[in-house]
């Protein structure tokens, strides 16, 4: 085992970590709260040039076929400055689905302008009712003349307010709650209802609607009725990428927090000096390496070894996120005081990512649950 | 040791929820009903219609306007209208400035101010804070300097003056002396907000409602007769109004709330087709949740028995801001746990999150402050440290 960073590892982290910085502070992610689509596209297409939203594609779609590991180390040093563009949600989330399930066609069709910073591609997957789980699905897909036509809502789609393609969960078979008879369809934007919504972290998703949409056959990404495996993968790797924001995240807080406590005085001591103080913090940096170690895990196993391990080490790095990473976060606005709980002041927009991000793609009962089914025996059917 | 309550206190019980049924306005009934946040002359429209019951202070004497009520008949009142969810009255006049002056202000002064207070025709907010005197209230520098007629001149700033967009004075800890300890040059002043050289600047909480104020002092003048207790002594007023303060945080009725809240969640939530609440995780999470509540309730009534009988605080009432504080917090983070994906939700059009969801996460988000104003608990832990358990100082 090796955890340092090739010489092109750290090239990469050193331009994230310069661009964030430079490019992206974080009164950049504040201004653009207020902003309808939150981010900017020619930021977004400055990410495509530097070759960030293909780092993880093959090269015939513009590619540059890297490990997940090299995206998360990118994602991990925008997570410290909140940079607002959709990685996350496009590339991650909608990349992964079409990279893995897409024919050479459709990648070449979406993945390449993708890669290139002139597509945005979300992943439509939860219903209401569903609570985390893809396989809950009532929207359907009926055969048609054309193809497909499909009906439904889809709920909280992560970027789904600024997509171009809506990648869409529907049954084309069994019933919901089961993982078979799920298929994945390509839809465009126009030919459904998108209500933006604005979330926690000052980001927006959008809630979709579908009524009778026609689907040309050629837009099915993966077999019929093979999708939930498709989803399942483009989730875990969002939950990869996740943690690593969260890394970037926590290790920010962590980082001001320190600051604080050595600049700030009361009762004629710096606040540092108190131990209960000290004693906390020393728990946030902690919490902050465990995190950092499960989200290593989970990126790397993302391409390497066997699917049920890769499984435990995601479940587990979210875990690690919502437990460690909103402990981070928490304590970050509790070592700051008062001027932690205004909106002034920088530590909260970090505890509200952490929270959506804790919670946008599973929450811990959700983690905890696979992780326990995936490492105890299976339990006797009620 | 008795914990029966009297049949003539359950009758006060009924009274008061039948009557609140009755009094309370539909729109007011309406946002209680979702937990919404209140904006502060919905508050002030609340307490005119107590104060005609002659509720709108429970604590107060009845030469004060107050009901003359028993302590527990006090709680009774105060829990049932946490418990239906009514508007927080403002407590910064009825519950700190109102009583402090019963204590140690003039017979001018109580006739001047208690009267409006109560009726709710003047807002007071608190001047105690400042950028570099949080937790270490004392080592505050806002000055008050002496002009030629004996008025006080202020200059300085002060910092999270809740509510100062709406009041119409605020009572204000001041230096009257730099020299010597810290403590003893303090003096408590009370200082009409519409006087000139005072600038009022709102703030954003966390939460994303405005609570917050920054309010700032340029050459104020400020009658010598505001002046409440003795010149240089305000730091032991200012030490019995936070007594009270921490008391206040408490909030066991408005936590009994949230769990009302949490459970109907649960309800109304549906995974995979089952309702949470059938889940035998989620029901013991919020039993989890409940306990800690119902110990919190006890070491309250307990420090209220003492009240009842004469008794300066115990123990117990040490813990109270403490715990109270925390299990707020976590009532508003097992309800965000609850509501699964629509905890991501945030100010949006009504319709997208049920009416029930759409301020948890903002009310998550306002209460991670509750652990921190009043004096944070890591303050508390220092206090109860050395003067309750008695463990050396440095």
């Amino acid at each position: 085992m090796r955890f340092d960073l090739s010489q092109d590892q750290k090239m990469l982290v050193d331009t994230a970590a310069s661009f964030a910085k430079k490019s992206s502070p974080v009164a950049r992610a504040r201004r653009l709260r207020a902003d309808p689509r939150g981010f900017e596209p020619a930021v977004w297409k400055q990410m495509a040039e530097l070759g960030w939203l293909g780092l993880c594609f093959p090269e015939e779609v513009g590619g540059f076929a890297g490990r997940f590991i090299d995206l998360a180390l990118v994602i991990e040093q925008l997570g410290a400055t909140l940079v607002p563009e959709p990685i996350l949600p496009a590339v991650v989330l909608g990349g992964t689905a079409l990279a893995a399930g897409g024919n050479p066609e459709q990648r070449g069709r979406w993945l390449a302008p993708l890669a290139a910073g002139d597509l945005l591609v979300a992943l439509a997957v939860w219903e209401r009712g569903g609570r985390f789980d893809p396989t809950w699905c009532e929207t359907r897909a009926e055969k048609s003349a054309k193809g497909w036509r499909l009906t439904g809502e889809k709920a909280w789609v992560p970027g789904g307010h600024a997509a171009d393609l809506f990648l869409v969960a529907a049954r084309t078979g069994g019933a919901p709650g089961e993982a078979a008879g799920v298929s994945l369809f390509a839809v465009d934007r126009a030919a459904l209802t998108v209500e933006p919504v604005t979330t926690i972290d000052g980001r927006r998703a959008a809630m979709i609607r579908l009524a009778s949409v026609d689907v040309a056959a050629d837009r099915r990404i993966g077999g019929e009725g093979q999708g939930a495996e498709l989803i399942a993968r483009a989730l875990e790797t969002g939950c990869a990428g996740a943690a690593a924001e969260a890394t970037g995240i926590a290790q920010a807080v962590l980082d001001m927090t320190l600051d604080y406590l050595k600049t700030r005085e009361q009762f004629g001591a710096l606040i540092g000096t108190f131990q209960a103080l000290q004693h906390r913090s020393v728990e946030m940096f902690v919490e902050t390496e465990l995190l950092r170690g499960h989200s290593i895990e989970a990126c790397l196993r993302i391409d390497e070894g066997e699917p049920e391990e890769r499984s435990r080490a995601v479940a587990a790095a979210m875990v690690q996120v919502a437990s460690g990473g909103r402990f981070v976060a928490r304590q970050g606005i509790q070592l700051h005081g008062g001027i932690g709980c205004t909106d002034e002041h920088d530590v909260g927009l970090y505890f509200k990512r952490m929270q959506a991000l804790s919670q946008m793609l599973g929450d811990e009962q959700h983690h905890l649950a696979r992780f326990a089914d995936l490492t105890q025996p299976a339990r006797v059917a009620s | 040791m008795d914990l029966s309550i009297s049949p003539e206190h359950e009758a006060f019980r009924r009274q008061v929820r039948a009557w609140i049924a009755e009094a309370l306005p539909a729109d007011l009934k309406a946002k209680a009903e979702v937990d919404a946040h209140f904006e502060m002359p919905e508050s002030l429209r609340w307490q005119k219609i107590l104060h005609q019951r002659g509720w709108a202070a429970p604590n107060w004497p009845t030469e004060w306007g107050g009901p003359g009520l028993d302590p527990t008949s006090r709680f009774i009142l105060t829990e049932e209208l946490e418990l239906a969810g009514t508007p927080p009255l403002s407590p910064f006049g009825l519950s700190m400035v109102g009583p402090l002056l019963m204590q140690f202000g003039t017979a001018a002064q109580k006739q001047r101010f208690l009267p409006k207070i109560i009726s709710a025709e003047e807002v007071w907010c608190q001047g105690y804070s400042e950028p570099n005197a949080g937790s270490d209230l004392a080592s505050l520098r806002t000055a008050a300097t002496r002009d030629a007629a004996g008025n006080f001149v202020i200059n300085g700033q002060k910092t999270w003056t809740t509510y100062a967009q709406y009041a119409d004075w605020i009572f204000c800890l001041v230096r009257t002396d730099a020299r010597g300890k810290k403590q003893e040059g303090i003096s408590f002043l009370l200082i009409d907000m519409k006087t000139p050289g005072i600038e009022v600047k709102p703030m954003l909480t966390i939460g994303g409602t405005p609570a917050f104020c920054e309010t700032f002092f340029t050459n104020v003048v400020v009658p010598a007769d505001n002046l409440v207790g003795p010149e240089g002594g305000g730091w032991t007023l200012a030490k019995a109004l936070l007594g009270h303060e921490r008391t206040l945080i408490a909030s066991v009725g408005a936590s009994g709330r949230a769990v009302r809240r949490v459970k109907r969640i649960a309800e109304e939530t549906r995974a995979s087709g089952r309702r949470l609440i059938d889940d035998p995780l989620v029901r013991s999470r919020i039993a989890a949740l409940e306990i800690r509540l119902r110990g919190l309730q006890m070491a309250n009534y307990r420090a209220l028995a003492g009240a009842q009988h004469g008794k300066a605080p115990g123990p117990e009432s040490s813990i109270l801001k403490l715990r109270g504080s925390e299990v707020t917090q976590q009532c508003f983070e097992l309800a965000m746990e609850l509501m699964g994906e629509d905890a991501l939700t945030w100010f949006n059009e009504p319709g997208v999150v049920p009416p029930i969801e759409e301020w948890v996460p903002s009310s998550f988000c306002y209460t991670r402050a509750t652990t921190i104003y009043g004096g944070s608990n890591e303050i508390q832990k220092n206090v109860i440290a050395k003067y309750i358990l008695g463990l050396p100082g440095k």
